[in-house]
Order: C-alpha cells, then sequence, then structure tokens
C-alpha cells in the first residue's frame, strides 16, 4: 500500500511539474505548481519529516502560490480568454536540461552512498524547535530580519506612487 | 524503490525541469515558477540525506526550512519587480526588458 502510495506522489510531482515548465497557459501552470507541491509536501511525509510537510503546505500553497497567482493577474488582461506563455530556445535548453538530468542520475547511481541506520519516526517538532533555538539561534535571528527586510522591500517597491 | 536514490532520481528530475522552465520561459512570473521548482528539489535533497544518511539530529530538516522562507522573501521581492516591469515597461515578458541596453 505505501508502496503503491509512494509510486502516484512520485507521479503526481513529476507529471504536474512538466506541465508547469511546458503548458502554454500561464494559469494553468500556475495550478499545476500547486499539485507539484502537494506531492513534494506528501514526499516529505514518507521521508518523516511531518513538520517540514505541513510548512510546505502553509507557506509554498497558502502563500507562495497565493502571490504567484496574484502576480498573474495583476500583470495580464484578465478578460482574454488564455493567458499565454510563450517559450524560446526550446531545443537548445531541453539538450541542456537533460544533459544536466543525465549527469545527475549517473552521480546518483555511481555513488557508494553511505546509508545510516534507520531513523527514528518520532515527532520532529520538538527537535527542530530546540535546534532552532540553541545551535542554529544565529541564523535563524539573521534569516528573520532578511524575511522582514525583503517584506518590507517588497511593499515599498510596488507600492502605487 | 523506498531508497536514497529513488529520492535524489525524482529531486534530479524536478531540478533539470526548473532549468528548462527558466531557460525557455519568456514570462517573467513562469520563470519565477521555475525557481519554485528547483528550490523544491534542492529540499527533497536536504530531508532526504537527513533521512538516509544515519545522523540523529535533524539539521537537513532547520535547513530546509530555512530554504523555505527564503524562498518566501524571493518570491514577494521577485513579485514587486514583475510588477514594476509591467507598470514601465508594458509587459512582463523579460525580451521586452532591454532598457538597460546601448
Amino acid at each position: 500500500m505505501a508502496e503503491y502510495l509512494f509510486l502516484f506522489m512520485a507521479a503526481l510531482v513529476i507529471a504536474s511539474a512538466f506541465w508547469v515548465v511546458f503548458s502554454p497557459n500561464l494559469i494553468h501552470s500556475a495550478v499545476s505548481l500547486l499539485f507539484t507541491l502537494f506531492g513534494t509536501a506528501g514526499l516529505y511525509v514518507f521521508l518523516y519529516a511531518d513538520f517540514i510537510a505541513a510548512t510546505q503546505i502553509v507557506i509554498y500553497v497558502g502563500g507562495i502560490l497565493v502571490l504567484i497567482i496574484f502576480g498573474v493577474m495583476l500583470t495580464s488582461k484578465i478578460d482574454s480568454p488564455s493567458i499565454a506563455s510563450s517559450s524560446a530556445n526550446q531545443f537548445i535548453g531541453g539538450m541542456g536540461a537533460f544533459a544536466i538530468f543525465v549527469m545527475q542520475v549517473a552521480v546518483i547511481f555511481n555513488t557508494p552512498w553511505n546509508i545510516g541506520s534507520e531513523q527514528s519516526r518520532d515527532a520532529t517538532v520538538g527537535s527542530i524547535g530546540k535546534l532552532l533555538l540553541t545551535d542554529y539561534l544565529l541564523p535563524f535571528e539573521i534569516i528573520s530580519i532578511l524575511l522582514l527586510a525583503a517584506l518590507m522591500g517588497a511593499a515599498l517597491l510596488s507600492r502605487r506612487n | 524503490m523506498d531508497s536514497l536514490q529513488s529520492y535524489l532520481t525524482i529531486a534530479a528530475m524536478l531540478f533539470s525541469m526548473g532549468i528548462y522552465g527558466v531557460v525557455t520561459r519568456k514570462n517573467a512570473i513562469a520563470i519565477l515558477m521555475g525557481i519554485e521548482l528547483i528550490l523544491n528539489s534542492a529540499n527533497i535533497n536536504f530531508i532526504a540525506f537527513n533521512r538516509f544518511g544515519g545522523m540523529q539530529n535533524l539539521d537537513g530538516h532547520v535547513f530546509s526550512i530555512f530554504v523555505i522562507v527564503l524562498a518566501a522573501a524571493e518570491a514577494a521581492v521577485a513579485l514587486a519587480i514583475v510588477i514594476n516591469l509591467f507598470k514601465n515597461v508594458g509587459s512582463v515578458d523579460v525580451d521586452a526588458a532591454d532598457l538597460l541596453k546601448g
């Protein structure tokens, strides 16, 4: 059962990511990105990362995707039936991307990975909280300031003059 | 099936499709979607290595939280830039943004 569920999640991620980059309609790309993000959250569940899966859904689907759809709506004429998104250099880009993929697969299957013992399946929220407030306190504070500055800068940039 | 290599292969597919989107798309927002795919593939790698690498702590999870926060900041700033581009140039086609060309 879990095997089929994993295959389903992987196929969902790959197929919807395919449609994100190949769809001629920008809205279809955005909706397809929704399925990619949900499928990635499912893969995180398979990797025992419960908190990251929840964060993925809350921030990516609830925040970033809504922001992207707002961007699509604000920058195209809404009365046009299909918001077109054309592509260029498809052959060269496709060959380059495929070459990168082949290189990555060659590395993945030729490297003797150091597979350790099985990780425990406990809830991860408490451990992540402790790590964020002890070992990673300085990066945590820095990234908080960065997020605040980026959001203020974005609000300032997109203000109507 | 539930091995490190399968997760890494899925992440490699996501990464190369994101690269393809960034290289070939003309619409700035579609390029942004490609970047989101690339960041997601990096996150899958972090968490897969954290699970299968035999480490007892959760450093990979903390790192992927940082990546998600950076993705949020990047999306906000990039969309502000795209909206300004639309106001100044009248389209979000990245080929139209050649004002700096001499």
